[in-house]
């Protein structure tokens, strides 16, 4: 039954960018910080305060607005939305209503069903909201303006995917783009990325759209993927019982599995907007929007494409590697400094991806250099540590991304390559497993492993194997 | 020279020559206050500490070789402009005890110029009002008949400076709350082209039409202010880079060759004869001393008032939505929840006229009626700022009346709203457009009341206009406050 509906999905994407100040003043937007340590009369909305609008908010809006092939508006406002709540001081949010700074684009997704366009609406700044908190000890509330005007853009899709897998595809190419640009971290769960989900249903091959819900207070990409799931079969239950969907915001929760009414939009507040008259209208001109075009950087695609050309590693490896702008800078650093790419690649996706999920951590959070890790590669291509040693270094260069040459050298790491003090702990193991010594000369070959093994955990891993092997098989 | 008659330029000139202290002036302007204040009510704060502490610092900087051309002058601020550690009520109960953490940059303006501050003067609440009478603290009383009203919103400081309870004032003027109590108690007082003295720190009324700007006692005190108080603000979006502000280069006794234009429109009907014929003798003598003067059409008189109470209330309805009780200012006593807290803080904290204005606003803003309201006055303030256009193509200065009429009485105003509306046509199409409008006496009506006449320049014109009146001033000659023998009245 549920097969002959099709849902009809539009997402509403705020994106905090990654300024340095707030958007129209100069406090810090800094994350953590005592309550109300990073305000000013402006974002506290002291009387006579005036907001001057932040550039670097702007430039960021347009180059993400670049990258989704919107029209850039050359004459753009902001407006008051304005509505009662305490954690917006002035009573009013400054966003933009009447003249968006982008609108008209679109983003190619790539699904199991194949490539598809999502269009996007429109694209704002506007500022966050401080935050309440709810001290229940004390029956009272308590309110913390440092989030209060951290810039935010607002990403309104058209209502253009038809699944979860649609929508899931649409956000990570956003947070890619996103990413790539630098100006944003994009994580979900830390709220700098925050999805609201529109959702109605219709009967397959209807034109018209049905009546939409907007689901609120999704946290992760598995959250959005049950939100749409549940929020289909309850509609179309709705449907099938002849009942009438009602629009309205609904609120996700994620441990429950379900959603209920936040309010009806029926009721909706009205906002009044209208121009904000502090704020002067912002013309952008050619020079501008050429700076930022030049700005761009190469997005993953055309990354993609030209490490297949230009670099013999695997697909798969290349699709990792560009999945983070980090992860690709690192990889093309190191490269850079003389790094053969397969090895670079093959660190990047053994032990660095290994250490980043045992500590639950992102790519974005690598922290060492290209530098470091082109010096841990040239000392195993001239065999100076062993393939154990180097794994043991690039651990702590990992955490603390030390010099890997000054550190093998101030931990005597260095293979050793002299044959005298080699030969004689060879003689030493010989002299201490009589058994296997005797098993290798009746023939069995597979004996010298072991004593390979022994000598190398006498050597604590700083010998070179094919050495031994060879003053092994000498000895015997 | 007696000191409280002096100008601001006079006692600066008198301080610079070691005739006078710092600390004199302002004792002797604080014992006015002290002896005049019960009578005319024009401060809602008077700082006599700071102001004695900040007299004997400026006294200290002058001895030092600090030059200003106002330092050491005592001088009062409207009580919407922040100042930082001073009660700033907009005569309002909702900021009854609101402290500022900070000045506002005009006031900051003044004090790098070593101004004394002495307090906070009365206005109408919110500047809503043309009477002072809407202040939550009592009316302020026109210091020329005690029975009037010394107009508003400004009220307060027009009046301390008839009162001599200050040497100059900074007031704010959204719709003509500067010219109107200049012209009602006998002294000039200018509202600047929008963007040239920085609202950061005015505690706004109509955004896109506040505008500081000074009330004095002579057009020399009135350019020496602007000079100090005109500057560029990063922190204020719509502030201007001017290069063009050495204002006191325009006090020319010449007027030879100025076109002056008088719109027919501010000779019509409701004008009080009075007035009428004072301004137009202030046309003559302009006229005799070589200006061109000639009669014109301005027109969309009419579509003034409408316009500018749908711009003006959609913008305060917006602006003061932040009183609410939860930051600072008044919260009410006892509440359920917070909407009644809202709720019932901000209809015991906010005036009656503060209300009417909000609804307006509020009204003309809502969905359904924001583009046959707001969007539409939008338009008419574009074809009015139009009109001025054409009309400054042809002349330098436009010349007519501020108000209809000379002060009303106490009480006359606030039973009937739309005609204190009414009083406004003259001077907000200025505030609409951005233009810069002096207004300085021209006269007294039979009853002895001050009339006052008003010169529109084109943007950033300013210096045209205060060249025009210095030398419309040189011909009346002394006026107001300073000179109790021309009017033969003691103040």
């Amino acid at each position: 039954m549920a097969k002959q509906y099709e849902t009809v999905i539009g997402l509403e994407v705020h994106v905090e960018l990654a300024t340095k100040t707030k958007i129209f003043c100069g406090c810090s937007t800094a994350f953590g910080g005592e309550p109300n340590t990073h305000t000013c009369p402006v974002c506290t909305g002291m009387p006579g305060s005036l907001p001057v609008l932040n550039k670097k908010v702007l430039e960021y809006a347009v180059a993400v607005g670049l990258a989704t092939n919107c029209t850039i508006s050359r004459y753009c406002k902001f407006d008051r939305k304005n509505y009662f709540y305490p954690d917006n001081p002035q009573n009013y949010q400054i966003s933009q209503l009447y003249l968006p700074i982008c609108q008209n684009g679109r983003v190619e997704i790539e699904t199991e069903k194949g490539k598809k366009f999502i269009g996007i609406h429109e694209i704002h700044m506007e500022e966050d909201a401080g935050k309440l908190i709810h001290d229940e000890w004390d029956d009272c509330s308590l309110v913390d303006y440092n989030r209060s005007g951290v810039p935010l853009i607002e990403i309104v899709s058209e209502p253009d995917m038809r699944s979860a897998d649609e929508v899931i595809a649409y956000l990570e190419k956003l947070r890619m783009i996103i990413q790539y640009l630098g100006a944003s971290d994009c994580k979900l769960q830390e709220g700098s990325m925050r999805a609201d989900v529109n959702l109605s249903v219709r009967k397959t091959g209807e034109e018209g759209f049905g009546t939409r819900t907007e689901m609120k207070n999704l946290n992760s990409f598995r959250a959005i993927a049950r939100a749409i799931e549940g929020e289909r079969e309850r509609q179309i239950e709705l449907l099938e019982e002849g009942k009438k969907v009602i629009q309205e915001t609904r609120r996700w929760d994620d441990a429950g599995g379900e959603s209920y009414p936040m309010r009806s939009k029926e009721d909706a507040r009205d906002y009044r907007y209208f121009p904000d008259p502090d704020l002067v209208p912002i013309v952008i001109d050619d020079v501008f929007l050429e700076k930022i075009r030049k700005k761009q950087p190469e997005f993953r695609e055309d990354k993609m494409r030209r490490y297949k050309e230009e670099f013999d590693i695997p697909a798969y490896d290349i699709e990792i590697i560009t999945g983070s702008k980090h992860m690709a800078d690192v990889f093309e650093a190191t490269v850079a400094l003389g790094s053969h790419p397969k090895k670079v690649s093959n660190w990047l996706m053994g032990e660095t991806l290994r250490l980043l999920k045992e500590k639950g951590l992102d790519p974005e959070d690598v922290s060492f250099s290209p530098e470091n890790l082109a010096k841990l590669i040239s000392l195993t291509d001239t065999k100076a540590v062993s393939g154990s040693v180097a794994k043991e270094v690039f651990e702590i260069m990992f955490a603390r991304d030390i010099d890997p040459e000054k550190y093998v050298e101030g931990h005597g790491l260095k293979t050793v390559n002299d044959e005298g003090t080699l030969r004689r702990t060879v003689e030493e193991v010989i002299a201490g497993n009589p058994q296997s010594v005797e098993d290798y000369r009746k023939g069995k070959e597979k004996a010298i492993g072991f004593l390979v093994g022994q000598t190398m955990k006498a050597m604590k891993g700083k010998a070179d194997p094919g050495m031994v092997n060879k003053l092994l098989k000498e000895l015997l | 020279m007696e000191l409280l008659g002096m100008t601001a330029v006079e006692l600066a000139a008198a301080i610079r020559k070691k005739e006078v202290t710092v600390l004199e002036a302002a004792k002797a302007v604080l014992s006015q206050i002290e002896e005049k204040e019960d009578m005319y009510h024009c401060y809602v704060t008077v700082d006599k500490e700071g102001a004695l502490a900040q007299a004997a610092a400026v006294q200290k900087k002058i001895d030092e070789g600090f030059e200003s051309p106002l330092a050491g002058v005592p001088v009062a601020i409207k009580d919407n402009m922040c100042t930082e550690g001073l009660l700033t009520t907009c005569s309002s109960k909702i900021l009854g005890n609101f402290v500022p953490t900070y000045s506002s940059e005009a006031v900051l303006n003044l004090k790098r110029a070593g101004a004394v501050i002495l307090g906070k003067t009365n206005m109408d609440e919110f500047a809503m009002g043309s009477t002072t009478e809407t202040s939550a603290f009592g009316a302020t009383k026109n210091p020329w008949n005690t029975k009037h009203v010394p107009g508003g919103s400004s009220g307060g400081s027009a009046a301390a400076v008839a009162a001599k309870e200050c040497f100059y004032a900074l007031g704010s003027d959204t719709g003509g709350s500067i010219r109107q109590p200049a012209s009602f108690c006998g002294v000039v007082g200018l509202k600047p082209t929008y963007g040239t003295v920085s609202r950061y720190g005015l505690i706004a009324y109509g955004s896109s039409l506040d505008q500081i700007g000074p009330l004095c006692k002579d057009v020399t005190d009135c350019a020496t202010i602007m000079e100090v108080i005109s500057s560029y603000d990063p922190k204020d979006s719509t502030s201007v880079k001017r290069a063009d502000t050495d204002f006191t280069s325009a006090l020319k006794d010449d007027v030879k060759g100025m076109r002056i234009g008088l719109p027919k429109d501010y000779f019509g009907q409701g004008l009080d004869p009075e007035v009428k014929s004072a301004v137009q003798k202030a046309a003559k003598v302009l006229k005799e001393k070589g200006a061109l003067v000639e009669e014109f059409d301005l027109g969309l008189l009419e579509y003034a008032i409408p316009t500018y109470y749908t711009i003006a209330s959609a913008e305060a309805s917006s602006n003061l939505e932040r009183f609410d009780g939860i930051k600072y200012g008044y919260r009410t006593e006892s509440y359920e929840g917070l909407h009644n807290m809202y709720k019932k803080s901000r209809s015991e904290g906010f005036g009656p006229e503060v209300k009417r204005r909000i609804m307006l606003g509020s009204f003309v803003l809502s969905s359904g009626y924001y583009d046959a309201y707001y969007l539409k006055a939008l338009k008419a303030k574009a074809l009015i700022k139009k009109a001025f256009d054409e009309a400054f193509a042809r002349y330098d200065v436009i010349l007519g009346p501020v108000a209809p009429t000379t002060a009303p009485g106490l009480g006359e105003s606030l039973s009937d709203p739309i005609k204190m509306y009414l009083g406004d046509i003259y001077t907000i199409s200025i505030n609409l457009a951005g233009l810069p409008g002096l207004s300085m006496p021209c006269g007294l009506d039979t009853r002895g009341l001050p009339i006052g006449l008003q010169l529109i320049g084109d943007c950033f014109q300013e210096k045209k206009l205060i060249q025009t009146a210095y030398a419309y001033e040189k011909v009346r000659g002394p006026f107001g406050g300073r000179e109790e023998k021309v009017h033969g009245k003691a103040i």
